[in-house]
């Protein structure tokens, strides 16, 4: 049966026929969360078959691959903590480079994960329940990610402690009056948070992968992280009362967290950085980059594993919207510092702003506008929105240009400060290069586990949402 | 589920954060007692090569400090004196005592007397006695009673916690410039001590540094 056909008004009992034409009502039927009219029981094994198949061959190529990637990360770390810091391209004035660059760039692809599933899970946003899980670990292995760095860059990597403040023999704190500080609160309490709440969420759905499972290993494994669950009343109301309680938590993370990692920027001096729209700038541009590698690697899932009715054109739509959203907020960021900077006529605003479009950086400038911001434009088109490929193409380009958005933002401002006798043009060195991209190699092999242990789709959730777990559900045919 | 796990089970978790809290606090207790200078140097009390007793020199004889350590308060080092000092008295006093064969070995040979470091601070860390002694820190303040010691000791632990007490409040340590190589001077009360502190403080500049850089230069 059609979609239209299934949930349209004609034929609708009750309500009153002449008002409705009279004004005609656009028709806004509601699409179904899961397509085929899949039952409850083809949802579980078709998640939890993922978990319990052989590991297919492409896994082995893919998990050896992304491993090997992120043995540079381990190179380019062993060489930097062996030799000192000064093996990064790092100079003076450019005191920061790739490695802040670096964590903005993941810390802010976390962000998705936490949008889709404590804002929209108050919001009531149902279609998030398919992607949650995706996303929310996606969240944590991209600040896995970004906290190599900021714990790597101080060299000396036992002392990462003191970044804490922890009572200690020296008498000395960290200080509290440096956005760098609340950086380490905000991002360890992010990291926390959406641990919990990715565990807590997933509690039922290990329970049901234990209830399956053939071997004792399986059953001890999968029954030890199922802490117990029973699926009984108690379980349940405890369960949606701690995953509501969670929810409330990481909401304002979701704003606070790359509110504070703008601070290291807004709070101090250097023209380019010292501006107040930092803070809704770096959120609305974290949540774009995040959908854009939710995308990234919602697609390709789908694809290998045939979750297509699960993960429906639905959710890619409503994700391509988001990503249209924020890419456009954040071309708009871009211009409006522009008009702050000749707005509020300060010279070394005016000349930072110049020297970052149209200086040594034009470049990355360029490739930053046009992705973020032309780029994602394609997004209006349903046509675009409906070719996963391009989609897949576009979300990979969004991340390109965040990325680039963090260096121009980073370098240009420092390579050429207040002092014209020590400007520059700043170069990454191998190591910094390394360090890097084996972080793709490494968020890539703990997905992949993820993937291969774990049930990547929220299963206990996605019945809720499917056309007959609606209570008006009636053989087939839904009422409002 | 009751097949995988005994009943006992449902006690891990709490067994489990006990054994967590346990562990945090013997770690805790364990790296404060061996691995702070509160602990590790305090105490500290090596054999000399000669047998010189400060309590008699200093403490019963009544030798000034400076005597002996008499670039204390002119440089930044203080400095351990040579064989000649000793020789200045030892020339005439107890010339026959074993005690002092290694002294009258060196100013023989010119070979200085290996005397052990008692008190020893870091390579990256700047210290300047004549700054101290020269504006009301007593010697007491970092060596202790030296004057009652046989055989000196590490009395203070020298962290930099140590260093930063003082140098955060230094009207608590303050005195006044003629007691400064005077060890047996005691404030008359806390109160005293205070408001002399902070007058000193006030005439002197005193205004020790507690950035990074005032001391790792």
């Amino acid at each position: 049966m059609a979609i239209s056909e299934q949930f349209s008004l004609e034929g609708k009992s009750g309500g009153s026929p002449e008002v409705l034409d009279r004004v005609k009502p656009a028709r806004m039927p509601r699409l179904p969360l899961v397509l085929n009219n899949r039952s409850f029981s083809w949802i579980t094994d078709k998640v939890c078959g993922i978990v319990e198949e052989k590991t297919p061959l492409w896994w082995w190529i893919a998990f050896c691959c992304s491993a090997s990637l992120a043995g540079f990360t381990a190179i380019g770390l062993t060489y930097l903590v062996s030799t000192g810091v000064g093996v990064w391209g790092l100079s003076n004035p450019t005191n920061w480079g790739w490695a802040i660059v670096n964590f903005v760039f993941w810390i802010g692809i976390g962000h998705a994960g936490t949008l889709i599933s404590a804002i929209l899970c108050l919001l009531k946003q149902k279609w998030r329940t398919t992607i949650n899980r995706a996303a929310e670990a996606m969240t944590i292995f991209a600040v896995a990610c970004a906290g190599i760095f900021p714990v790597f860059h101080i060299g000396r990597v036992w002392f990462a402690w003191w970044l804490f403040p922890i009572p200690n023999a020296n008498a000395i704190w960290p200080n509290f009056r440096s956005p760098l500080l609340w950086d380490v609160f905000a991002v360890s309490t992010y990291a926390t948070v959406s641990v919990l709440f990715w565990y807590v969420g997933m509690i039922p759905d290990l329970a049901t992968v234990r209830d399956r499972a053939k071997t004792l290993f399986r059953k001890a494994a999968y029954g030890l992280m199922a802490m117990g669950w029973r699926g009984s009343n108690r379980n349940w109301s405890n369960y949606e009362m701690a995953y509501l309680l969670l929810a409330g938590l990481s909401t304002p993370l979701v704003l606070s967290v790359h509110t504070i990692v703008s601070f290291d920027f807004a709070v101090s001096l250097i023209p380019g950085w010292h501006t107040t729209i930092f803070p809704p700038y770096f959120v609305a541009g974290a949540i774009f980059s995040g959908f854009g590698m939710v995308l990234t690697l919602i697609i390709p899932l789908r694809a290998i594993y045939g979750l297509h009715d699960l993960i429906t054109q639905y959710h890619i739509d409503c994700m391509c919207k988001i990503t249209l959203a924020t890419g456009t907020i954040v071309g708009y960021a871009y211009s409006m510092e522009f008009f702050i900077a000749a707005y509020g006529a300060n010279p070394f605003e005016i000349f930072a702003f110049i020297n970052r479009a149209f200086g040594p950086y034009a470049w990355a400038y360029f490739i930053m506008f046009s992705c973020n911001v032309l780029v994602p434009q394609l997004f209006w088109f349903k046509y675009i929105r409906e070719r996963p490929h391009v989609v897949w193409i576009v979300s990979i380009l969004v991340n390109v240009g965040m990325w680039f958005e963090r260096f121009v933002i980073v370098v240009t401002s420092l390579a050429r400060d207040f002092l014209p006798s020590s400007w520059g043009y700043y170069s990454p060195t191998l190591v910094d290069i390394f360090t890097f991209f084996g972080t793709f190699g490494f968020f890539a092999t703990l997905f992949l586990l993820f993937v291969r242990f774990l049930p990547l789709i929220a299963v206990a959730e996605v019945k809720a949402v499917t056309p007959q777990a609606d209570p008006h559900y009636y053989q087939g045919k839904q009422h409002g | 589920m009751s097949t995988i796990f005994p009943k006992q089970a449902n006690k891990v978790p709490a067994q489990v954060v006990i054994a967590l809290l346990l562990m945090g606090g013997a770690l805790t207790a364990g790296i404060t007692y061996y691995f702070t200078p509160k602990y590790s140097r305090v105490g500290y009390q090596p054999t000399q090569p000669v047998p010189f007793e400060h309590s008699l020199h200093a403490g019963e004889l009544g030798i000034d400090c400076r005597f002996c350590h008499n670039h204390v308060d002119k440089s930044g080092h203080s400095n351990v004196p040579s064989t000649n000092t000793c020789m200045n008295c030892h020339n005439q006093i107890q010339l026959a005592s074993d005690k002092l064969e290694l002294v009258r070995a060196s100013f023989a040979t010119g070979e200085p007397i290996p005397w052990v470091q008692v008190h020893k601070l870091p390579d990256y860390v700047y210290f300047n006695h004549s700054v101290h002694v020269n504006r009301g820190i007593s010697c007491y303040e970092c060596h202790g009673q030296v004057n009652e010691m046989d055989v000196v000791h590490h009395v203070k632990p020298f962290s930099m916690a140590f260093c930063l007490d003082c140098h955060r409040n230094p009207e608590e340590k303050l005195r006044p410039p003629e007691e400064v190589f005077n060890l047996d001077w005691r404030p008359e009360s806390e109160e005293a001590q205070l408001e002399f502190g902070r007058e000193a403080k006030e005439a002197w500049r005193v205004n020790p540094p507690v950035g990074c850089a005032g001391c790792h230069r």
